[in-house]
């Protein structure tokens, strides 16, 4: 957990701007939205409303997709 | 292969799904090793975990299985309780679009048994949300039995821990599992080489998965062809009818007609 309350992606503290999407962090983590998923704060955030759902200050964000397993 | 899939179709929760042998990803040595092997085994169904992504991949798991026509089976690897296997499913519907989830909850990394509390937990809540389950379990018929009472649709019973090569340990578990069971039973964990595919299939299992055996072999690819064999061969053996077991002989061959020995009366 990172103390003072920043927020974090996947596990790392993530500056972010005030008004930055679910939508923004994707585009900004990943080369294609295809195939990947997100939670915040254990949360799933449905693709649908990554556009309209802000990241707020604290929030601990997970992106995640497939990988090798199973 | 072809005749069998249209004679002996293997459904699971209504859908056709094809071939009876499912490959994990886990283990893959690169992509390019897991696109042969995929191709040389005939799967129509291969799992992936969920993880976090990394902005330095360049490759695409999904990209790859989308492109040979082959159905994502998510897995929830790695989850040790109830709450995180929901959400690393609930994560993969979301991400892959499909309502299919390999249900994992294991009790310790050294084993990777499953935990069967957190396991039932865990199908229960998934079936409550609209998943198809399919849950990776230990070889005892109750909990199996169990699987299947919350609204399974199959289990996967392991033949030993997940990448030992061990084959299947208890065979007659297994077939308690086959008899019982009212959904199909899907051998999972354990399997070494083709002949522990071939058995599986030989005790009633419906269909097995093979991750380690394949990806991990010094071939790949040859491996996973000789594994698309074993599962066609037991389940033509299984549908053939095997002889009984005997405690002696029984002679294959007649005597009547035999040559009088010498020295006997004949007539």
């Amino acid at each position: 957990m990172v103390s003072g309350g920043g927020t974090t992606v996947n596990g790392t503290p993530h500056q972010v701007t005030p008004g930055t999407t679910v939508a923004d962090l994707v585009a900004g983590w990943c080369p294609s939205p295809r195939g990947v998923a997100v939670a915040v704060n254990g949360e799933v955030v449905p693709r649908s409303t990554w556009d309209t759902t802000p990241v707020a200050m604290g929030d601990a964000v997970e992106i995640v997709t497939a990988a090798a397993g199973g | 292969m072809t005749d069998a899939v249209h004679t002996d179709p293997f459904l699971v929760a209504g859908t056709d799904v094809g071939s009876r042998l499912l490959l994990g990803s886990g283990g893959m040595a690169s992509l390019e090793s897991l696109a042969g092997a995929l191709r040389a085994s005939g799967a129509t169904v291969a799992t992936v975990a969920v993880r976090r992504v990394d902005p330095t991949t360049r490759h695409s798991l999904v990209d790859l299985l989308d492109g040979l026509g082959i159905r994502i089976l998510p897995n929830t690897a790695g989850c040790f309780t109830a709450a995180d296997a929901v959400l690393t499913a609930r994560l993969a519907r979301e991400a892959f679009a499909t309502d299919w989830v390999k249900l994992e909850v294991i009790g310790d990394d050294r084993t990777l048994l499953p935990d069967p509390i957190e396991l039932v937990e865990a199908a229960e809540q998934l079936v409550d949300d609209g998943f198809v389950v399919l849950p990776y379990c230990g070889d005892d018929p109750v909990v199996a039995r169990r699987l299947e009472q919350v609204g399974c649709a199959a289990v996967m019973p392991l033949g030993s821990p997940i990448g030992s090569g061990l084959g299947i340990r208890n065979p007659h578990n297994i077939e308690l599992i086959v008899a019982e069971a009212g959904v199909p039973v899907i051998l999972d964990a354990g399997i070494g080489t083709a002949s522990d595919a071939c058995l599986a299939m030989e005790l009633g299992c419906s269909a097995v998965l093979v991750a380690s055996a394949v990806t991990r072999a010094e071939d790949p690819t040859q491996m996973a062809g000789a594994m698309r064999d074993a599962v066609a061969a037991g389940r033509a053996a299984r549908r053939a009818g095997r002889i009984s077991r005997r405690y002696v002989a029984e002679a294959s061959t007649s005597s009547e007609g035999m040559v009088a020995p010498k020295g006997s009366v004949a007539g």
